[in-house]
């Protein structure tokens, strides 16, 4: 299993847009990804239901960890996604 | 439950016998219009037949066909994400990925092997997800109508209904629902969206949100708005929160009236004159190179005042020759070319400097400020002249250059010789002390331009501390005598065909603005927002008007009657529209 931590950069935090782009993306990996900040969690990654009732906002830190073949790709691919500022890369 | 309320005839006469409706307005646009209500969501019941191409499933289908109908609807939402514009089309793709949500899925088909209707199945697990949200409030709580919009459409897939939302408008309409979800905005043919109201949704929510970005009047939280009969015409006034049903014609006029003049405000995006051609330059004042880059796609002629104290504000040394010229080329390149008067620094009295403060002053807005610091620092003006200069050759922009506090002619003269020896051509002062207003023939000889500074004007001719609120009256920029002394500079510069700007608080009044525009001022100066209705103002109304305006306030006896004298003049449908 794979594991690391990442500072929220989307303005929105973990909600709208970003939320949306982040679980596409952790499910399409195919692999066991689950998110937790601080108490809260860990959740399915690949559900923004429960992703969005982390209330994970800009600035907040959150755990990622990944278990499966490529752990370590998916988890890279995932934390550099949380590490950018999503809406600016869209809109 | 509707909390209708009866004639208001002691707040607004015109609204007698009509009913209104109270909510949270978003945004300040009013507007008349027939209402469309958003199509309710089909009542379904609980054990409904799971249908295929119209038929009932079967019993080894319906796991799949309830998994098909999810996949369907948040591939529909996917695509209307991706037309849609900005926040609605983030708010869209997070809507789309709840109808996609595998925990979702798996909660509904677990219920159903337990036994529940699909339909029922997708209810509750869709109401326990929403209690979890409304739980953590703010802005999950207001996710609860995207996540019921999901169950909707889910629900009408799997029972084979039509997808519940908006109607579909044939004329400009006033859409009302109980609340809209993103996919309900998305589904709107906005060109014929006049107004939103809602009877719930909150200020910050999604409809709220949308109806900002789009500029459109909005009432939330309405009471009684669902009840509203389609076709039914109401007034909408978003700066109230109130919707009035069947308003009279006074009330719609008034409506119209307003309407058309916010598109013309916003639509209007020529150069400032009169109505017949007199040029008025509307400028913006700012403050940092972070103002100017705001100014790239606002209709404004230039910068009028740059004020360089923010450069030099909590610091302990002068800034570099270097970091002063990165600044001014920045702001000289946002302009691109338009127009941009640097203010050299105006320390001392109410904007203390680490270095450049006089600590022992008395009196220091009669001390040694602005200008005056040439007597102890003259490195400081050195330094930022050399500067501006720099920026120029950098950037291959010209620009204008002014300073503060001059009291004399022969202060004009110095500064003009000190910042021409640097290479700048466009060299001017502040209007700010009554000596150089009486002197303003013999100041502007010896510069190519002035910029009143009505606010210290104002203080130095009334002898009033502008920190002192309990003078207010006294500080009145249509104190009379203020007033004169605009006008003799202004006459200054007329003589000698020299432009004389004013980029004091005055400048942003509408009805002033006349008043300055009649005395010949040249160029207006003032926070970028407040130019519209200056614009709009000055548009309105002949160069002859603006003068007999000017005339009449400069002949007033006091600072009330010379506004009252202003405003007589002005055009019925300025004052109303401005609320003057």
């Amino acid at each position: 299993m794979a594991e690391q931590s990442v500072v929220i950069a989307s303005k929105a935090g973990l909600h709208a847009r970003p939320a949306a782009l982040f679980t596409q993306a952790a499910a399409r990996s195919g692999l066991v990804v689950r998110i937790a900040k601080g108490s809260m969690g860990p959740v399915d990654a690949a559900s923004i239901l429960q992703v969005m009732t982390l209330g994970a906002a800009m600035g907040d830190t959150v755990t990622l960890t990944v278990e499966g073949p490529d752990e370590d790709r998916v988890l890279d691919e995932l934390v550099t996604m949380l590490a950018t500022d999503l809406d600016a890369v869209q809109s | 439950m509707a909390t209708t309320t009866g004639p208001d005839s002691a707040e607004a006469p015109v609204l007698v016998g009509a009913t209104r409706l109270h909510g949270i307005g978003v945004g300040r646009g009013g507007v008349v219009g027939p209402v469309a209500q958003v199509r309710p969501v089909p009542q379904v019941a609980a054990d409904a037949a799971v249908l295929i191409d119209g038929v009932p499933a079967g019993p080894d289908e319906v796991r799949g066909a309830v998994g098909a109908a999810f996949g369907e609807v948040a591939d529909r939402l996917r695509r209307e994400s991706e037309r849609a514009p900005g926040v609605l089309g983030g708010v869209l793709a997070a809507t789309a990925e709840m109808a996609a949500d595998p925990a979702l899925r798996a909660k509904v088909l677990s219920r159903m092997d337990d036994g529940d209707g699909a339909v029922g199945a997708i209810t509750i697990v869709v109401a326990e997800f929403a209690a979890m949200f409304e739980q953590a409030g703010g802005y999950l709580a207001e996710r609860v109508t995207d996540l019921r919009s999901v169950r909707d459409r889910v629900i009408a897939e799997v029972v084979g209904l039509p997808a519940p939302g908006v109607p579909h408008l044939t004329e400009p309409s006033v859409v009302v629902a109980l609340d809209l979800a993103p996919a309900d905005t998305a589904a709107l043919d906005l060109s014929m969206v006049l107004a939103i109201v809602t009877e719930q949704g909150g200020p910050t929510g999604h409809t709220a949100i949308i109806a900002r970005q789009l500029g459109l009047p909005c009432v939330v939280q309405t009471a009684g708005a669902t009840e509203l009969a389609d076709g039914v015409v109401v007034a909408v006034d978003a700066s109230a929160g109130i919707v009035t049903v069947e308003p009279g014609d006074e009330l719609r006029r008034e409506f119209d009236q307003r309407r058309r003049l916010e598109q013309s405000f916003a639509s209007d995006v020529a150069p400032g004159a009169s109505s017949d051609g007199a040029p008025v330059g509307l400028l913006a004042n700012i403050g940092t190179a972070a103002d100017a880059a705001r100014l790239t796609d606002t209709a404004v002629e230039g910068v009028g005042l740059f004020r360089t104290e923010v450069l030099f504000l909590d610091r302990v040394t002068a800034p570099t020759v270097e970091e002063q010229s990165a600044v001014y080329a920045e702001v000289l390149r946002s302009l691109a070319g338009r127009k941009v008067v640097v203010r050299t620094l105006d320390a001392g009295a109410d904007k203390p400097l680490a270095f450049a403060h006089q600590s022992d002053e008395p009196n220091p807005a009669l001390g040694v400020r602005g200008y005056r610091l040439v007597r102890t620092m003259a490195e400081l003006l050195d330094t930022q002249l050399e500067a501006l200069a720099r920026a120029e050759r950098e950037t291959g922009i010209k620009a204008w250059v002014m300073a503060p506090m001059i009291a004399t002619p022969a202060e004009a003269r110095d500064f003009a010789t000190a910042a021409r020896a640097k290479g700048l051509t466009m060299v001017g002062v502040m209007v700010e002390i009554p000596a150089a207003a009486l002197r303003a023939t013999e100041i502007l000889a010896e510069v190519d331009f002035v910029s009143l500074g009505t606010n210290d004007l104002a203080q130095y001719t009334m002898a009033t501390d502008r920190t002192l609120g309990e003078l207010g009256d006294l500080l009145d920029p249509w104190q009379p005598a203020v007033l004169d002394l605009v006008a003799l500079t202004a006459q200054a510069g007329r003589d000698l065909g020299k432009p004389v700007g004013v980029c004091g608080e005055s400048a942003s009044d509408p009805l002033l603005a006349l008043v300055l525009a009649g005395f010949g001022a040249t160029t207006l100066s003032m926070s970028a927002s407040a130019v519209p209705a200056v614009r709009f103002s000055l548009r309105r109304h002949t160069m002859h008007q603006l003068q007999a305006i000017a005339a009449a306030a400069r002949a007033a006896g006091n600072a009330p009657d010379a506004r009252a004298a202003a405003l007589a003049l002005v055009e019925a449908e300025v004052r109303m529209a401005l609320q003057l």
